[in-house]
């Protein structure tokens, strides 16, 4: 489930900064895949051929060892900066010369095998790090990253191929990235089909696809809410599903964060649940809200405690600030609550009444 | 045995849909495998049509329809000349008036069924289930869609990425449409705000389908006949905002791999024949979803909703809001209202009229 930050001034201040740095900076696009062999380092080098055909000054900086045909004779046909060979503890590392690339300086690099490491004592003990410096130089990077290689996602990949990566870069580099672009195929076409456990093969991999297509949705939903933010464009109907669950002291919050938390993962959206402050609450309501507010915590739940004068007002704010789809709401104990009230303002999203459960 | 289905899913105009398939069925083709080009549309673009060199194209139909003659894949001359695999071009397409079936994702079921492997392009604005939301995010009713069901029961659907800036740089350099029509799309449908939200929508679907076929619901030991955990009833109407809501209850029902029931309850010498027509129009449209449609008469719409759900099984009732109600009937309760008061042993989502 993804955060649910909403920009305040100081927030928006940082960043216009952080678009003006930008400005100076290189553009960064990464090529993202779920295996090995899906097809990235060529997507990447056709691009980078592509451009230099439109005119770019386009080089090579980093190519992984054993390359394909055709991106070999994509290699014949662009400048190639050549990697330096460092040996390590009997190891031998292929480094990209970052100080050769300053010296030629080009409009852009390609960079394959984007999460190797380099030997201690280098300039950066990462590649990701050499590409930062790249592109602060005023240097565009396209590059290509497998999503097993994310460091944050290294326990979904564990959980999925029983193996974490040995070195990873950090989903915030992918964040900043100024464009990624998702490189898919049915996993079939990696297969070896004949081999034995071939099935498992094929849900592994289909798993791992899903993670990659879901992180590239989630990188767009935030270059997405960046964009209408800085230019002042009005919120949208998400693409993502978002749930607030409404609690109270004496609602049923159990089944309400159960079924948003299930609807949540079903429609990988994101799970909120709210509070509205009216007035003091006794001693046994105050100890009542504070479990279903912890229950929230520990479902998930993003729990934000509201003020506001009017309650169905302050929810619905909160609501449309939040891009929220659908709220969940307990029945009102009284005849007439404010349910009517919410459901008459709710123009945005879809209001789920919930059941009392019967009192023992 | 019927023939695999392979979507290649698109945001756009443009993405390169087309220009992947037909370099795939390239690929193919020097395998050996006997793939034929059934439908393709040129749209003038120089470099998609230098990838059907060498393959098999198959004619078309000419229909002629108000004067003008029309071009549609012969879907005879498909089953006719039965090749391994046939590309067919957009597949949300809709055929001519005169055509034997409506839409082109029908002939291509017919091809199917026929024991030909189809691969077809599509936008994922095309999938009914998105077409309030495409709507709300960019403004354009697309009038062109594909059921849901029908790519859920594709083998395989591959999404077909591109970034917003690459596209929109295609697009300047001509690459998708003349100068003039270029700029224009720019303008309106093209934007970036667009465009990102339409990416997003095709790549969490794709992530959907793939999860759709990653866990195959097994049959659970529940009440419900269906062996599913829960079943969403529609309480459907003739006034026209029941198009969403039946398109918004279907799309929770699929995610959460719900059953999904609809109902019209028919208010004796209360409701005009007009109504009626509208409340049939979307009874039809729902059973085009695979929703499964039932007609009740009664004068207390509230109850007999709640009785129908109640004998169903029905954990969760989706409804729109009531209509604004004339002042002398005001201070009585709506029907949303009294379900509400009567159904509190159940979830009911009222479902909102978005609006732009």
């Amino acid at each position: 489930m993804t955060d649910d930050h909403r920009p305040n001034p100081e927030e928006l201040l940082r960043r216009v900064q952080a678009d003006e740095l930008r400005e100076r900076r290189g553009r960064l696009k990464v090529f993202l895949g779920y295996a090995s062999r899906v097809g990235k380092s060529f997507r990447m080098f056709d691009e980078g051929r592509r451009r230099k055909e439109r005119g770019q000054d386009v080089v090579v900086g980093a190519v992984q060892r054993d390359v394909t045909p055709d991106i070999a004779a994509i290699l014949k046909r662009v400048d190639v900066v050549p990697m330096l060979t460092e040996r390590h503890a009997g190891k031998e590392y292929q480094v990209i010369d970052v100080a050769g690339l300053f010296r030629r300086h080009p409009g852009v690099v390609l960079i394959d095998g984007l999460a190797n490491a380099n030997p201690p004592g280098s300039r950066n003990p990462q590649r990701w790090q050499d590409v930062q410096e790249v592109l602060d130089r005023g240097v565009s990077v396209i590059t290509a990253l497998n999503v097993q290689h994310i460091q944050e996602k290294q326990d979904e990949v564990e959980r999925i191929t029983g193996k974490r990566a040995a070195h990873s870069v950090p989903l915030d580099f992918l964040r900043e990235a100024d464009e990624i672009e998702v490189v898919d195929a049915p996993p079939d076409v990696l297969m070896n089909r004949s081999g034995p456990g071939g099935s498992e093969d094929a849900r592994r991999l289909a798993e791992l696809r899903e993670l990659a297509l879901l992180l590239a949705a989630d990188v767009v939903d935030g270059q997405l809410q960046h964009y209408l933010d800085a230019h002042g464009v009005p919120t949208l109907w998400a693409a993502q599903e978002r749930i607030l669950v409404c609690l109270t002291p004496r609602s049923n919050a159990e089944d309400m964060l159960r079924s948003g938390k299930r609807n949540a993962e079903r429609f990988h959206g994101a799970l909120l649940a709210a509070y509205v402050e009216q007035g003091e609450l006794g001693a046994q309501d105050r100890d009542r809200l504070e479990a279903n507010l912890s229950l929230a915590r520990d479902m998930g739940a993003a729990v934000h405690c509201l003020k506001g004068a009017d309650f169905v007002t302050t929810l619905v704010e909160f609501a449309r600030a939040q891009r929220i789809t659908q709220i969940f709401i307990g029945h009102s104990q009284g005849a007439r609550g404010p349910i009517d009230r919410l459901i008459d303002s709710a123009e945005d999203f879809d209001v789920r009444i919930f059941p009392q459960r019967a009192k023992a | 045995m019927k023939g695999r289905l392979k979507i290649y899913l698109g945001y756009a105009a443009g993405v390169g849909k087309t220009y992947r398939m037909l370099e795939e069925a390239q690929a193919a083709r020097g395998q050996g495998i006997d793939i034929v080009i059934a439908y393709f549309e040129p749209h003038g673009r120089k470099e998609t049509i230098a990838k059907t060199e060498g393959l098999e194209m198959l004619p078309r139909r000419t229909i002629a329809y108000a004067g003008t003659k029309f071009e549609e894949m012969d879907t005879d001359a498909v089953l006719e000349r039965h090749p391994a695999v046939a590309v067919v071009d957009e597949f949300a397409h809709t055929n001519v008036p005169g055509s034997e079936r409506g839409k082109r994702w029908e002939d291509v079921r017919i091809i199917l069924d026929a024991g030909i492997d189809v691969w077809t392009s599509m936008n994922v604005q095309h999938l009914e289930s998105l077409n309030d939301q495409v709507w709300h995010a960019t403004g354009v009713r697309v009038r062109e869609t594909v059921p849901d069901w029908v790519v859920d029961e594709a083998d395989e659907v591959v999404m077909i990425d591109l970034t917003t800036r690459a596209l929109r740089n295609r697009l300047e350099r001509g690459v998708i449409y003349a100068p003039e029509k270029a700029q224009r799309a720019m303008d309106n449908f093209f934007t970036e705000a667009n465009l990102s939200a339409l990416r997003e929508m095709a790549l969490r679907h794709t992530a959907h389908e793939v999860e759709e076929k990653l866990t195959a619901p097994a049959p659970q030991q529940t009440a419900s006949p269906t062996g599913r955990e829960e079943r969403i009833l529609i309480c459907l109407t003739g006034r026209p905002s029941s198009a969403v809501l039946i398109r918004r209850g279907k799309r929770v029902a699929d995610y959460l791999r719900a059953d999904c029931l609809a109902i019209h309850v028919v208010a004796d010498g209360v409701e005009t024949p007009e109504s009626r027509a509208a409340a049939d129009r979307h009874l039809r449209f729902a059973r085009n979803l695979r929703i499964d449609t039932h007609v009740i008469e009664s004068r207390d719409v509230p109850t007999a909703i709640a009785e129908f759900a109640r004998a169903r099984g029905i954990t969760q009732i989706f409804m729109g809001r009531s209509a604004p109600r004339p002042w002398w009937r005001r201070f009585g309760e709506s029907t949303v209202q009294q379900l509400v008061r009567q159904a509190r042993d159940m979830q009911i989502t009222i479902v909102a009229e978005r609006r732009r």
